[in-house]
């Protein structure tokens, strides 16, 4: 995975809680067997509205998302990072996420910022107000920058640290194999197997 | 000071600590004894295996099941759409490559995953489980720690049976009373939701417990526990007591001669201690619970089945009251409508909700003998291909048929838009399913949830019902012997 130390790129709000990753990206997508290639995506019911802020310039070129509390609540689909990714998106700004969207965010690089509701009103109002404004999402330091609104961020440590040294997680836990197969050993032989099938 | 049963299941799967660093800690490395796979979330995790040439960990700890693309009609014939087909024809040669058991559309033990789980008794109290569908926590009312994961921790477990977890906090939600005739399960987790919120959960796994919990059911508890993740929870949990033991007696993958005593013996130890503490408590009383619908589109926006739509004016928080808005345009509902006067014109019976053998009992038991409003199209799905098969053994199939409800075969049908099961823009669905999004159940559909004794009776009287509005039936036409109109719904142990 690439590093990432700090990213700035326009920022985009939408002013809208409990955004679900049923509206991120519909079901219908999820048939698709690549990880790539969602763009087209990305909130697809409501870009048919020509109004959504995504169909208007500079939001267009946007990169950082400034969403309402309880971002990415729902279904457990991945394909919401990847169409958000895949748009072009590096980072989201929310006070608060649901639990598996971040995790997935996590492994996929993009920065899921938890900011507090009265700072996110005073990034959307710099971004409604100055359109093509760029926020700076600091992961060193744990900051957003927009305009004249500087504020922190939370992003859990093993997270952060993860993203800024571009680690793969599958490959850290196999540093660890002698451990799971000393696990494995002490498992109780009673423990169900679904293999052979019964039925 | 004693533990949660969530933290003594967490204590027994640590195959190493966090180390600490700093301020916080690592996460710790927790095994996994379950691993549940279907088509959608897994196509790209078996490529990052492949590309990485790893190979999958446990394949006798790993079962597939095709369940969310797949049509409930025709089902001998080839999937007619071609990126459906493709996706489960990608799952078939994966679970080959890979040596994954895989239960195909056809077969008796497909199903919706956290269906098949539990009937093949391989969900277990104690297990740690998880599956690329956050629905995942439907196998907690076992007493597992069972999560929903997204595809980068599907392909991770798949190469290690581990995945990396920060331990979590703990919520107890006490439920104590005793629920009235069709008041049900669906009702607690629909009132508990209205009451944290969407994101009430985060962070957090919740324990349901009190007397009303221990009362029900397993499917009953099932149907709990798959809501919690629309609390916002990782994980929600009822410790295993002897009706779980007795639902698993006997199951195929339970443990059998002296394996089953061992195995009881530890289950045993799965309740939270007396001395624990939680990091938070709720509290909901089950004498006042009635039938609990939701009006708005997400699922923390409902009421009681006799109250009426909410104003965005009832709402202090701006966030609340501008999604309020926003709903109720969505749902083209109008605030102070009674809740009894919403038409509607599909009723869906199904998802990994409400859709086992219990669930299709209750409804059953309400539309015997009685007339289908003729404008309601009803859909009833079981939840696979086992519970299909046992309904009709019980002729329950002919009970849904002959009240001109469709009798359909196993899936997750029309509880997401990804399957040929969806409402068409504008069209009204009681639903048993989980999720009231927008566009949910197909492009535009609006979606209300509701209980098993709700759907049933709204496609009696056309209009969101309970089995009170009915008119009673006569005693004769009812052909069963003891007329139980309204059914103790889902206490039955």
């Amino acid at each position: 995975m690439e590093k990432i130390i700090k990213h700035s790129g326009i920022g985009v709000p939408l002013r809208q809680s409990n955004i679900d990753t049923d509206q991120i990206i519909p079901a219908v997508y999820l048939k698709r067997i690549t990880r790539t290639g969602f763009e087209d995506a990305l909130f697809a019911e409501w870009r048919k509205d020509l109004n959504f802020i995504l169909n208007r310039s500079p939001f267009d070129a946007g990169s950082v998302l400034v969403a309402g509390p309880d971002f990415g609540t729902g279904s457990s689909r991945e394909h919401a990072v990847w169409a958000l990714k895949d748009y072009g998106f590096k980072a989201v700004l929310a006070s608060r996420f649901a639990d598996i969207f971040r995790g997935n965010s996590g492994k996929q690089g993009l920065i899921a910022a938890q900011v507090v509701q009265d700072d996110i009103e005073l990034i959307w109002k710099v971004l409604e107000n100055h359109p093509g404004t760029e926020v700076t999402v600091d992961l060193q330091d744990r900051t957003v920058v927009c305009g004249s609104v500087t504020a922190p961020f939370q992003i859990d440590d093993y997270t952060r640290w993860r993203l800024l040294e571009g680690l793969d997680d599958i490959g850290l836990t196999l540093t660890h194999e002698e451990s799971i197969t000393e696990y494995e050993g002490s498992r109780p032989d009673w423990k169900p197997r679904t293999l052979p099938a019964r039925s | 000071m004693g533990n949660t049963l969530a933290e003594k299941v967490w204590d027994a799967h640590v195959v190493r600590k966090g180390e600490v660093q700093g301020a916080e800690s690592q996460p710790d490395l927790i095994y996994i004894d379950l691993h549940l796979i279907h088509e959608v979330t897994s196509p790209q995790a078996f490529e990052g295996l492949r590309l990485a040439g790893r190979p999958l960990r446990r394949p006798d700890l790993t079962i597939a099941t095709e369940d969310h693309n797949t049509p409930t009609w025709d089902i001998d014939k080839p999937i007619a759409d071609l990126t459906s087909r493709t996706q489960i024809e990608t799952l078939r040669a994966n679970c080959k490559e890979f040596g994954v058991r895989l239960h195909s559309l056809g077969d008796a033990q497909q199903g919706i995953v956290h269906i098949i789980g539990p009937q093949l008794g391989l969900t277990q109290p104690g297990l740690t489980v998880v599956c690329g569908d956050s629905h995942t926590s439907t196998h907690g009312a076992f007493g597992a720690l069972a999560m929903g994961i997204g595809t980068s921790e599907v392909e991770h477990v798949m190469a290690t049976q581990t995945l990396s977890l920060k331990p979590f906090k703990t919520m107890a939600i006490n439920v104590e009373g005793t629920l009235k005739p069709g008041v049900t399960s669906k009702d607690i987790i629909l009132a508990v939701i209205a009451k944290i919120g969407t994101g009430g959960g985060q962070g957090y796994v919740l324990e349901y417990r009190g007397s009303a919990i221990r009362a029900l059911s397993m499917e009953a508890r099932m149907t709990i526990c798959n809501m919690s993740i629309e609390a916002g929870a990782r994980a929600g949990m009822v410790a295993p007591d002897e009706i779980t033991f007795a639902y698993l007696k006997d199951k195929p993958h339970a443990p059998q001669g002296d394996d089953w005593d061992s195995a009881v013996e530890n289950w045993r130890t799965l309740r939270t201690d007396d001395d624990a503490v939680f990091d938070a408590e709720v509290s909901l009383d089950a004498n006042d619970l009635e039938p609990f619908v939701t009006w708005g589109t997400n699922p923390g926006q409902g009421v009681s089945l006799s109250q009426a739509v909410p104003s965005p004016d009832d709402f202090a928080d701006e966030n609340d009251k501008a999604a309020c808005e926003r709903a109720l345009e969505y749902m083209a509902l109008d605030a102070g409508t009674p809740m009894k006067d919403i038409r509607v014109d599909t009723v869906f019976l199904g998802s990994c909700t409400n859709s086992r053998i219990e669930d299709l009992r209750i409804a059953a038991d309400i539309i015997r003998g009685r007339v289908k409003d003729p404008d309601i199209r009803m859909m009833v799905v079981p939840g696979s291909a086992r519970v299909r098969l046992d309904a009709e053994a019980e002729g329950l199939d002919q009970v849904f048929k002959d009240f001109g409800a469709e009798w359909r075969f196993a899936g997750c049908s029309m509880c997401l838009g990804m399957n040929p099961d969806q409402l068409a823009p504008g069209e009204r669905c009681a639903s048993t399913s989980n999720r009231n999004f927008e566009g949910r159940q197909g492009k535009g559909g609006r979606t209300h949830l509701v209980s098993p004794v709700v759907a049933a009776a709204t496609a009696v009287r056309g209009t969101l019902s309970s089995p009170s509005d009915l008119d009673p039936l006569p005693p004769a036409s009812t052909g069963k012997p003891d007329d139980v109109v309204v059914p103790a719904a889902s206490n039955a142990a």
